[in-house]
Protein backbone atom coordinates (compact mmCIF):
# COMPACT_ATOMS: atom_id res chain seq x y z
CA UNK A 1 0.00 0.00 0.00
CA UNK A 2 1.90 2.83 -1.31
CA UNK A 3 2.81 5.47 -3.68
CA UNK A 4 4.96 2.76 -5.66
CA UNK A 5 2.14 1.09 -7.64
CA UNK A 6 1.30 4.85 -9.30
CA UNK A 7 4.22 6.02 -11.31
CA UNK A 8 4.24 7.13 -14.35
CA UNK A 9 6.26 5.40 -17.36
CA UNK A 10 9.35 7.69 -17.39
CA UNK A 11 9.10 8.07 -21.36
CA UNK A 12 6.08 9.24 -21.25
CA UNK A 13 6.03 11.39 -18.10
CA UNK A 14 6.33 14.53 -19.82
CA UNK A 15 3.47 14.60 -21.94
CA UNK A 16 1.30 13.41 -18.98
CA UNK A 17 -1.20 16.19 -17.90
CA UNK A 18 0.40 18.19 -14.37
CA UNK A 19 -2.55 17.37 -12.22
CA UNK A 20 -1.55 13.47 -12.72
CA UNK A 21 2.33 14.43 -12.26
CA UNK A 22 1.16 16.16 -8.83
CA UNK A 23 -0.71 13.35 -7.88
CA UNK A 24 2.64 11.45 -8.17
CA UNK A 25 5.11 13.78 -6.72
CA UNK A 26 2.62 15.26 -3.43
CA UNK A 27 -0.47 13.20 -3.35
CA UNK A 28 -0.76 11.43 0.27
CA UNK A 29 -1.04 7.71 -1.11
CA UNK A 30 0.62 5.55 1.60
CA UNK A 31 1.14 8.03 3.91
CA UNK A 32 0.28 6.14 7.30
CA UNK A 33 -1.29 9.39 9.12
CA UNK A 34 -2.73 11.44 6.48
CA UNK A 35 -5.50 13.31 7.16
CA UNK A 36 -7.23 16.83 7.03
CA UNK A 37 -4.22 19.23 7.83
CA UNK A 38 -2.60 18.18 4.19
CA UNK A 39 -4.69 20.07 2.29
CA UNK A 40 -3.69 22.85 1.48
CA UNK A 41 0.28 21.14 1.77
CA UNK A 42 -0.01 18.39 -0.61
CA UNK A 43 -2.04 17.51 -3.76
CA UNK A 44 -5.79 16.72 -3.04
CA UNK A 45 -7.68 13.71 -4.26
CA UNK A 46 -10.19 16.24 -5.29
CA UNK A 47 -8.92 19.05 -7.18
CA UNK A 48 -12.24 20.92 -8.32
CA UNK A 49 -15.46 20.12 -8.88
CA UNK A 50 -19.27 21.16 -10.60
CA UNK A 51 -21.21 21.77 -7.36
CA UNK A 52 -22.22 24.94 -6.60
CA UNK A 53 -19.83 27.76 -5.19
CA UNK A 54 -20.12 27.34 -1.44
CA UNK A 55 -21.58 23.99 -1.22
CA UNK A 56 -20.65 22.37 2.14
CA UNK A 57 -20.93 18.98 -0.22
CA UNK A 58 -17.99 19.89 -1.61
CA UNK A 59 -16.11 21.05 2.11
CA UNK A 60 -17.44 17.13 2.93
CA UNK A 61 -15.60 15.69 -0.15
CA UNK A 62 -12.21 17.32 0.74
CA UNK A 63 -12.68 16.26 4.69
CA UNK A 64 -13.65 12.65 3.39
CA UNK A 65 -10.91 12.05 0.86
CA UNK A 66 -8.23 13.89 2.67
CA UNK A 67 -8.87 11.31 5.55
CA UNK A 68 -9.47 7.77 4.10
CA UNK A 69 -6.80 5.76 5.90
CA UNK A 70 -6.23 4.02 2.54
CA UNK A 71 -7.36 5.55 -0.58
CA UNK A 72 -5.19 3.58 -2.56
CA UNK A 73 -7.03 0.67 -2.12
CA UNK A 74 -10.52 1.98 -1.38
CA UNK A 75 -13.30 1.76 -3.53
CA UNK A 76 -15.69 4.47 -3.47
CA UNK A 77 -19.09 3.61 -4.70
CA UNK A 78 -21.90 6.59 -5.49
CA UNK A 79 -25.08 6.92 -6.48
CA UNK A 80 -27.44 9.19 -7.98
CA UNK A 81 -27.67 12.84 -7.02
CA UNK A 82 -24.91 16.11 -6.48
CA UNK A 83 -22.52 13.54 -5.40
CA UNK A 84 -22.27 11.88 -8.85
CA UNK A 85 -21.28 15.30 -10.53
CA UNK A 86 -17.68 15.05 -7.76
CA UNK A 87 -17.26 11.61 -8.58
CA UNK A 88 -15.36 11.95 -12.18
CA UNK A 89 -12.86 14.63 -9.99
CA UNK A 90 -12.02 12.06 -7.28
CA UNK A 91 -8.51 10.49 -7.71
CA UNK A 92 -10.15 7.01 -5.79
CA UNK A 93 -11.57 4.29 -7.68
CA UNK A 94 -15.27 4.66 -7.58
CA UNK A 95 -18.30 2.94 -9.37
CA UNK A 96 -21.58 4.27 -10.12
CA UNK A 97 -24.46 2.68 -9.06
CA UNK A 98 -28.01 2.87 -10.25
CA UNK A 99 -30.26 5.25 -7.93
CA UNK A 100 -30.48 3.41 -4.89
CA UNK A 101 -28.49 0.45 -5.95
CA UNK A 102 -24.99 1.56 -3.95
CA UNK A 103 -25.34 -0.79 -0.78
CA UNK A 104 -25.90 -3.77 -2.88
CA UNK A 105 -23.23 -2.66 -5.52
CA UNK A 106 -20.91 -2.17 -2.39
CA UNK A 107 -22.11 -5.88 -0.90
CA UNK A 108 -20.93 -7.93 -4.23
CA UNK A 109 -17.51 -5.44 -4.68
CA UNK A 110 -16.44 -6.07 -0.94
CA UNK A 111 -17.00 -10.21 -0.98
CA UNK A 112 -15.66 -9.89 -4.93
CA UNK A 113 -12.38 -8.00 -3.17
CA UNK A 114 -11.74 -10.47 -0.89
CA UNK A 115 -11.39 -13.35 -3.13
CA UNK A 116 -9.15 -11.29 -5.67
CA UNK A 117 -7.35 -9.47 -2.97
CA UNK A 118 -7.28 -12.23 -0.07
CA UNK A 119 -3.86 -10.61 0.96
CA UNK A 120 -4.38 -7.00 0.66
CA UNK A 121 -6.40 -4.81 2.45
CA UNK A 122 -9.77 -3.21 0.33
CA UNK A 123 -11.83 -0.90 1.61
CA UNK A 124 -15.39 0.09 0.52
CA UNK A 125 -16.95 3.32 1.19
CA UNK A 126 -20.48 4.22 0.19
CA UNK A 127 -21.23 8.02 -0.24
CA UNK A 128 -24.56 8.40 -1.58
CA UNK A 129 -27.39 11.29 -0.51
CA UNK A 130 -30.38 10.90 1.75
CA UNK A 131 -32.46 9.82 -1.42
CA UNK A 132 -30.59 6.94 -2.10
CA UNK A 133 -29.85 6.24 1.26
CA UNK A 134 -32.95 6.54 2.42
CA UNK A 135 -35.55 6.62 0.16
CA UNK A 136 -35.56 4.55 -2.95
CA UNK A 137 -32.29 2.69 -1.44
CA UNK A 138 -33.08 1.86 1.92
CA UNK A 139 -33.98 -1.48 1.05
CA UNK A 140 -30.36 -2.04 -0.03
CA UNK A 141 -28.89 -0.16 2.40
CA UNK A 142 -31.02 -2.53 5.61
CA UNK A 143 -30.30 -5.49 3.96
CA UNK A 144 -26.69 -4.90 3.91
CA UNK A 145 -26.80 -3.94 7.42
CA UNK A 146 -28.34 -6.78 8.27
CA UNK A 147 -25.76 -9.29 6.40
CA UNK A 148 -23.65 -7.68 8.53
CA UNK A 149 -21.13 -6.77 5.25
CA UNK A 150 -17.99 -5.15 5.92
CA UNK A 151 -17.94 -1.63 4.41
CA UNK A 152 -19.03 1.70 5.31
CA UNK A 153 -21.67 4.10 4.31
CA UNK A 154 -21.92 7.94 4.29
CA UNK A 155 -24.77 9.30 3.69
CA UNK A 156 -24.72 13.11 2.90
CA UNK A 157 -27.85 14.64 4.65
CA UNK A 158 -29.50 17.74 2.77
CA UNK A 159 -32.46 16.91 4.10
CA UNK A 160 -34.49 16.52 0.08
CA UNK A 161 -33.65 15.90 -3.94
CA UNK A 162 -31.56 18.99 -4.18
CA UNK A 163 -30.52 18.39 -7.56
CA UNK A 164 -33.78 17.86 -8.87
CA UNK A 165 -35.17 21.10 -7.49
CA UNK A 166 -36.11 20.61 -3.94
CA UNK A 167 -38.45 17.46 -3.25
CA UNK A 168 -39.13 15.98 -0.24
CA UNK A 169 -37.17 13.41 1.66
CA UNK A 170 -37.47 10.94 4.50
CA UNK A 171 -34.95 12.76 5.98
CA UNK A 172 -36.49 16.02 5.77
CA UNK A 173 -37.38 17.86 8.89
CA UNK A 174 -41.02 17.70 9.93
CA UNK A 175 -43.24 20.99 8.67
CA UNK A 176 -40.44 21.90 6.32
CA UNK A 177 -41.55 23.58 2.98
CA UNK A 178 -39.44 23.06 -0.02
CA UNK A 179 -39.90 24.31 -3.72
CA UNK A 180 -41.62 21.07 -4.95
CA UNK A 181 -42.66 20.15 -1.56
CA UNK A 182 -45.61 22.68 -1.02
CA UNK A 183 -47.80 21.31 1.40
CA UNK A 184 -45.04 21.23 3.96
CA UNK A 185 -43.23 17.83 5.40
CA UNK A 186 -46.20 15.63 7.70
CA UNK A 187 -43.93 13.36 9.64
CA UNK A 188 -40.67 13.11 11.63
CA UNK A 189 -37.57 13.09 9.98
CA UNK A 190 -36.66 9.59 9.62
CA UNK A 191 -34.31 8.51 11.95
CA UNK A 192 -31.88 6.45 10.26
CA UNK A 193 -28.88 6.96 13.24
CA UNK A 194 -30.94 4.62 14.95
CA UNK A 195 -32.46 2.26 12.79
CA UNK A 196 -28.90 1.37 12.00
CA UNK A 197 -27.53 0.44 15.78
CA UNK A 198 -30.68 -1.60 15.61
CA UNK A 199 -30.26 -3.04 12.20
CA UNK A 200 -26.34 -4.07 13.10
CA UNK A 201 -24.21 -1.32 12.43
CA UNK A 202 -20.78 -1.09 14.56
CA UNK A 203 -20.07 2.20 14.64
CA UNK A 204 -22.94 5.40 13.97
CA UNK A 205 -22.37 8.42 13.71
CA UNK A 206 -24.78 11.70 12.90
CA UNK A 207 -22.45 14.87 12.83
CA UNK A 208 -22.37 18.16 10.20
CA UNK A 209 -19.26 18.57 8.39
CA UNK A 210 -18.07 22.17 10.07
CA UNK A 211 -15.33 21.01 12.05
CA UNK A 212 -12.48 18.90 10.03
CA UNK A 213 -10.64 17.15 12.49
CA UNK A 214 -14.33 15.80 13.65
CA UNK A 215 -14.98 14.11 10.34
CA UNK A 216 -10.97 12.84 9.48
CA UNK A 217 -11.78 10.99 13.11
CA UNK A 218 -14.80 9.78 12.51
CA UNK A 219 -14.19 8.32 8.27
CA UNK A 220 -10.79 6.59 9.97
CA UNK A 221 -12.96 4.88 12.74
CA UNK A 222 -15.78 3.96 10.18
CA UNK A 223 -13.37 2.52 7.76
CA UNK A 224 -11.23 0.66 10.23
CA UNK A 225 -14.21 -0.93 12.06
CA UNK A 226 -16.04 -1.60 8.92
CA UNK A 227 -12.92 -3.08 8.09
CA UNK A 228 -12.11 -5.67 11.18
CA UNK A 229 -15.77 -6.11 12.30
CA UNK A 230 -18.85 -5.21 10.26
CA UNK A 231 -21.07 -2.27 8.86
CA UNK A 232 -20.53 1.35 9.61
CA UNK A 233 -22.82 4.46 9.10
CA UNK A 234 -22.24 8.20 9.05
CA UNK A 235 -25.01 10.60 8.53
CA UNK A 236 -23.20 13.74 8.11
CA UNK A 237 -24.95 17.33 7.74
CA UNK A 238 -24.59 18.81 3.99
CA UNK A 239 -26.95 21.55 3.49
CA UNK A 240 -27.91 22.82 0.13
CA UNK A 241 -27.54 26.13 0.52
CA UNK A 242 -29.59 26.97 -2.37
CA UNK A 243 -32.74 25.29 -1.68
CA UNK A 244 -32.83 26.62 2.12
CA UNK A 245 -32.83 30.18 0.99
CA UNK A 246 -28.68 30.48 1.81
CA UNK A 247 -26.24 32.39 0.03
CA UNK A 248 -23.04 30.66 -1.00
CA UNK A 249 -21.11 31.50 2.56
CA UNK A 250 -23.74 31.01 4.87
CA UNK A 251 -23.44 26.76 4.56
CA UNK A 252 -20.73 26.78 7.49
CA UNK A 253 -22.75 28.78 9.78
CA UNK A 254 -25.98 26.70 9.04
CA UNK A 255 -24.33 23.50 9.95
CA UNK A 256 -22.83 25.47 13.35
CA UNK A 257 -26.44 26.44 13.78
CA UNK A 258 -27.66 22.84 13.30
CA UNK A 259 -25.07 21.13 15.21
CA UNK A 260 -25.94 22.57 19.14
CA UNK A 261 -26.93 20.15 21.57
CA UNK A 262 -30.79 20.60 21.54
CA UNK A 263 -30.45 20.80 17.48
CA UNK A 264 -31.46 17.92 15.36
CA UNK A 265 -27.95 17.59 14.21
CA UNK A 266 -26.11 17.37 17.44
CA UNK A 267 -23.50 14.77 17.46
CA UNK A 268 -24.57 11.23 18.54
CA UNK A 269 -22.68 8.26 18.44
CA UNK A 270 -23.22 4.81 18.60
CA UNK A 271 -20.08 2.02 18.76
CA UNK A 272 -20.75 -1.48 19.60
CA UNK A 273 -18.95 -2.97 22.19
CA UNK A 274 -16.40 -5.19 19.82
CA UNK A 275 -15.60 -1.91 17.96
CA UNK A 276 -15.05 0.01 21.08
CA UNK A 277 -12.14 -2.61 21.72
CA UNK A 278 -11.14 -2.18 18.40
CA UNK A 279 -10.71 1.43 18.28
CA UNK A 280 -8.99 1.13 21.60
CA UNK A 281 -6.44 -0.79 20.52
CA UNK A 282 -5.86 1.24 17.69
CA UNK A 283 -5.60 4.19 19.26
CA UNK A 284 -3.26 2.58 21.56
CA UNK A 285 -0.75 1.60 18.86
CA UNK A 286 -1.51 5.46 17.07
CA UNK A 287 0.24 6.80 20.78
CA UNK A 288 3.00 3.92 20.66
CA UNK A 289 3.61 4.81 17.01
CA UNK A 290 3.79 8.46 17.59
CA UNK A 291 5.82 8.09 20.70
CA UNK A 292 8.09 6.31 19.21
CA UNK A 293 8.11 8.97 16.00
CA UNK A 294 8.41 11.78 18.57
CA UNK A 295 11.27 9.88 20.35
CA UNK A 296 13.30 9.65 17.03
CA UNK A 297 12.78 13.03 16.13
CA UNK A 298 14.45 14.34 19.51
CA UNK A 299 17.50 12.13 19.04
CA UNK A 300 18.11 13.60 15.38
CA UNK B 1 -18.37 -11.40 -45.79
CA UNK B 2 -20.08 -7.83 -45.01
CA UNK B 3 -19.91 -5.22 -47.29
CA UNK B 4 -20.04 -2.66 -44.90
CA UNK B 5 -16.12 -0.70 -44.51
CA UNK B 6 -15.09 0.93 -41.79
CA UNK B 7 -14.18 4.05 -43.39
CA UNK B 8 -13.18 7.67 -41.86
CA UNK B 9 -16.44 9.81 -40.84
CA UNK B 10 -18.20 11.78 -40.26
CA UNK B 11 -20.35 8.81 -40.86
CA UNK B 12 -23.60 10.09 -38.45
CA UNK B 13 -24.11 11.05 -34.92
CA UNK B 14 -25.04 7.16 -33.60
CA UNK B 15 -22.53 5.29 -36.18
CA UNK B 16 -23.32 1.66 -36.01
CA UNK B 17 -20.99 -0.77 -33.93
CA UNK B 18 -19.13 -2.12 -36.63
CA UNK B 19 -19.71 -5.55 -35.40
CA UNK B 20 -23.21 -5.44 -35.81
CA UNK B 21 -22.53 -4.66 -39.73
CA UNK B 22 -21.08 -8.13 -39.36
CA UNK B 23 -17.11 -7.43 -39.21
CA UNK B 24 -15.15 -9.55 -38.12
CA UNK B 25 -11.76 -9.50 -35.92
CA UNK B 26 -8.63 -10.98 -37.50
CA UNK B 27 -6.81 -13.80 -36.42
CA UNK B 28 -3.24 -13.82 -34.87
CA UNK B 29 -0.63 -12.67 -37.22
CA UNK B 30 -3.69 -10.94 -39.03
CA UNK B 31 -5.09 -6.69 -39.51
CA UNK B 32 -7.73 -5.69 -40.99
CA UNK B 33 -7.42 -2.25 -43.05
CA UNK B 34 -11.34 -1.38 -43.15
CA UNK B 35 -13.04 -4.29 -41.60
CA UNK B 36 -10.98 -6.37 -44.65
CA UNK B 37 -9.23 -9.26 -42.95
CA UNK B 38 -5.15 -8.74 -44.34
CA UNK B 39 -1.55 -9.68 -43.60
CA UNK B 40 0.12 -8.07 -41.20
CA UNK B 41 2.49 -6.81 -42.93
CA UNK B 42 0.19 -5.39 -45.38
CA UNK B 43 -1.21 -3.28 -42.43
CA UNK B 44 2.12 -2.36 -40.77
CA UNK B 45 2.59 -0.65 -44.51
CA UNK B 46 -0.86 0.92 -44.84
CA UNK B 47 -0.38 2.40 -41.09
CA UNK B 48 2.71 3.49 -41.66
CA UNK B 49 1.62 5.15 -45.22
CA UNK B 50 -1.34 6.73 -43.60
CA UNK B 51 0.83 8.49 -40.40
CA UNK B 52 3.08 10.26 -43.61
CA UNK B 53 0.07 11.29 -45.63
CA UNK B 54 -1.41 13.30 -42.30
CA UNK B 55 -1.36 16.77 -41.71
CA UNK B 56 -1.18 15.63 -37.84
CA UNK B 57 -0.06 12.48 -36.83
CA UNK B 58 -1.48 11.35 -33.50
CA UNK B 59 -0.43 9.04 -31.42
CA UNK B 60 -2.75 8.52 -27.84
CA UNK B 61 -1.31 6.35 -25.48
CA UNK B 62 -3.40 4.95 -22.82
CA UNK B 63 -3.16 4.31 -19.10
CA UNK B 64 -2.22 0.61 -19.77
CA UNK B 65 1.03 2.55 -21.39
CA UNK B 66 1.12 5.51 -19.68
CA UNK B 67 1.47 4.07 -15.89
CA UNK B 68 4.42 1.84 -15.46
CA UNK B 69 2.65 -1.13 -13.48
CA UNK B 70 4.81 -3.63 -14.58
CA UNK B 71 7.84 -3.32 -16.45
CA UNK B 72 6.23 -4.60 -19.85
CA UNK B 73 4.39 -1.25 -19.69
CA UNK B 74 7.77 0.96 -19.29
CA UNK B 75 9.15 -0.96 -21.90
CA UNK B 76 6.36 -0.28 -24.54
CA UNK B 77 5.92 3.57 -23.30
CA UNK B 78 9.70 3.32 -24.73
CA UNK B 79 8.89 1.54 -27.80
CA UNK B 80 5.69 4.42 -28.50
CA UNK B 81 8.54 7.48 -27.53
CA UNK B 82 10.45 5.72 -30.05
CA UNK B 83 7.49 5.88 -32.67
CA UNK B 84 6.49 9.46 -32.16
CA UNK B 85 10.69 10.30 -32.49
CA UNK B 86 10.28 8.43 -35.74
CA UNK B 87 7.69 10.40 -37.21
CA UNK B 88 8.90 13.64 -36.24
CA UNK B 89 12.31 12.76 -38.34
CA UNK B 90 10.26 11.55 -41.46
CA UNK B 91 7.34 13.74 -41.71
CA UNK B 92 8.13 17.03 -44.31
CA UNK B 93 7.41 20.34 -43.04
CA UNK B 94 3.80 21.51 -42.97
CA UNK B 95 3.00 18.04 -40.86
CA UNK B 96 2.78 17.96 -36.99
CA UNK B 97 3.04 14.66 -35.07
CA UNK B 98 1.65 14.91 -31.81
CA UNK B 99 1.72 12.49 -28.67
CA UNK B 100 -1.27 13.12 -26.69
CA UNK B 101 -1.79 11.20 -23.41
CA UNK B 102 -5.22 9.72 -22.71
CA UNK B 103 -4.27 9.30 -18.42
CA UNK B 104 -7.31 7.59 -17.21
CA UNK B 105 -11.11 7.60 -18.70
CA UNK B 106 -12.76 9.90 -15.79
CA UNK B 107 -15.82 11.97 -17.92
CA UNK B 108 -13.67 15.18 -16.71
CA UNK B 109 -16.82 17.23 -16.58
CA UNK B 110 -17.26 20.48 -17.19
CA UNK B 111 -14.16 20.27 -19.15
CA UNK B 112 -10.65 18.86 -20.80
CA UNK B 113 -8.04 20.74 -22.03
CA UNK B 114 -7.96 19.32 -25.53
CA UNK B 115 -4.49 20.95 -26.01
CA UNK B 116 -3.00 18.69 -23.45
CA UNK B 117 -4.78 15.40 -23.32
CA UNK B 118 -7.74 13.15 -24.72
CA UNK B 119 -10.62 11.93 -23.04
CA UNK B 120 -12.64 8.51 -24.07
CA UNK B 121 -15.89 10.14 -23.51
CA UNK B 122 -15.82 12.91 -26.01
CA UNK B 123 -12.81 11.85 -27.76
CA UNK B 124 -13.71 14.34 -31.04
CA UNK B 125 -12.90 17.53 -28.95
CA UNK B 126 -9.06 16.79 -28.93
CA UNK B 127 -9.47 15.84 -32.85
CA UNK B 128 -11.60 18.99 -33.59
CA UNK B 129 -8.98 21.42 -31.34
CA UNK B 130 -5.87 20.11 -33.13
CA UNK B 131 -7.09 18.71 -36.23
CA UNK B 132 -5.83 15.56 -36.00
CA UNK B 133 -6.82 13.55 -39.08
CA UNK B 134 -4.84 10.35 -38.56
CA UNK B 135 -4.60 8.81 -35.25
CA UNK B 136 -3.24 5.61 -33.37
CA UNK B 137 -4.88 4.08 -30.44
CA UNK B 138 -2.36 2.66 -28.18
CA UNK B 139 -2.60 1.36 -24.20
CA UNK B 140 -6.42 1.81 -24.29
CA UNK B 141 -8.36 -0.41 -22.45
CA UNK B 142 -10.77 -2.12 -25.08
CA UNK B 143 -14.03 -1.07 -23.86
CA UNK B 144 -12.75 2.56 -23.95
CA UNK B 145 -11.42 2.07 -27.01
CA UNK B 146 -14.41 0.87 -28.69
CA UNK B 147 -16.79 4.09 -27.22
CA UNK B 148 -13.90 6.64 -28.31
CA UNK B 149 -13.51 4.75 -31.49
CA UNK B 150 -16.90 5.40 -32.45
CA UNK B 151 -17.25 8.68 -31.82
CA UNK B 152 -14.52 9.60 -33.52
CA UNK B 153 -16.07 7.67 -36.64
CA UNK B 154 -19.31 9.44 -35.93
CA UNK B 155 -18.43 12.96 -35.54
CA UNK B 156 -14.93 13.32 -37.39
CA UNK B 157 -13.01 12.74 -40.56
CA UNK B 158 -10.03 11.34 -38.36
CA UNK B 159 -8.50 8.06 -39.79
CA UNK B 160 -8.45 6.19 -37.00
CA UNK B 161 -5.30 3.03 -36.19
CA UNK B 162 -5.66 0.58 -32.93
CA UNK B 163 -2.52 -1.08 -31.53
CA UNK B 164 -4.71 -3.46 -29.48
CA UNK B 165 -2.86 -5.73 -27.35
CA UNK B 166 -5.74 -8.08 -27.59
CA UNK B 167 -7.87 -9.34 -30.25
CA UNK B 168 -8.11 -5.32 -32.21
CA UNK B 169 -11.03 -3.64 -33.08
CA UNK B 170 -13.48 -3.22 -35.30
CA UNK B 171 -14.64 0.15 -35.01
CA UNK B 172 -10.99 1.20 -35.88
CA UNK B 173 -9.99 1.88 -39.51
CA UNK B 174 -7.33 -0.24 -39.48
CA UNK B 175 -6.22 -2.59 -36.53
CA UNK B 176 -3.43 -4.94 -35.24
CA UNK B 177 -3.98 -7.37 -32.53
CA UNK B 178 -1.40 -8.88 -29.49
CA UNK B 179 0.55 -5.29 -29.78
CA UNK B 180 3.80 -5.35 -28.08
CA UNK B 181 7.07 -3.63 -27.94
CA UNK B 182 8.07 -5.45 -31.22
CA UNK B 183 5.24 -5.26 -33.47
CA UNK B 184 5.26 -1.23 -32.07
CA UNK B 185 9.45 -0.90 -33.20
CA UNK B 186 8.16 -2.24 -36.59
CA UNK B 187 5.50 -0.10 -37.70
CA UNK B 188 8.63 3.02 -36.36
CA UNK B 189 10.64 1.14 -38.99
CA UNK B 190 8.19 1.24 -41.75
CA UNK B 191 7.77 4.54 -41.23
CA UNK B 192 11.37 5.33 -41.84
CA UNK B 193 11.19 2.74 -44.52
CA UNK B 194 8.40 4.54 -46.42
CA UNK B 195 10.14 7.91 -45.72
CA UNK B 196 9.85 10.42 -48.70
CA UNK B 197 7.78 7.93 -50.89
CA UNK B 198 4.27 8.84 -49.77
CA UNK B 199 2.64 12.29 -50.42
CA UNK B 200 1.44 14.11 -47.63
CA UNK B 201 -2.08 15.89 -48.02
CA UNK B 202 -1.10 19.44 -46.89
CA UNK B 203 -3.48 20.94 -48.90
CA UNK B 204 -6.18 18.83 -49.03
CA UNK B 205 -9.48 20.11 -47.60
CA UNK B 206 -10.37 17.05 -45.31
CA UNK B 207 -9.00 17.70 -41.95
CA UNK B 208 -10.16 16.46 -38.54
CA UNK B 209 -13.03 18.90 -38.45
CA UNK B 210 -16.45 17.27 -38.85
CA UNK B 211 -17.68 20.10 -41.34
Amino acid sequence: MSKERIKISEDLYDIMPSDYQDLVKSATYGKEDRGWKDIGTSKELIEQHSLCAGCPESMAFRYILASLPNPEDTVMVGSTGCTSLVFPMVAVHNIHSLFGNQNAIASGLKRALSVRFPDRTKDVVVLAGDGATVDIGLDMTLQAWFRQEKFTTICFDNELYANTGGQESGLMQKGFVAKMAPVGKLFDKVRLPEIARESGCHYVVQCTVSKPSVIEKVIRNAVFVAREIGPTYLQLYTPCILEIGKNSMEGLQEMRDSEKPTERFAYKEYVSEPAKQLLAEIAAKDKERKAAAKQLAGQA
Amino acid sequence: MSDYRVLPGPEHFLPPAAASMGIRLPNPGEAHINGVIVSEEKAYEEAAKQFLMAKVPTLFPGPLVLWAWNENAAKKATAIRHLYNTLKECVQPGQKPMLIPMPDYRPKYPKINPEVEINPNHPNLTIWHNKIDCCMFIGVHCHQANLSLKIIRGGTSCYTIAMCAQAGHEDAMLSFRDASVEKIMKLADWVRKLKGTVQPRLTSAKSGASN
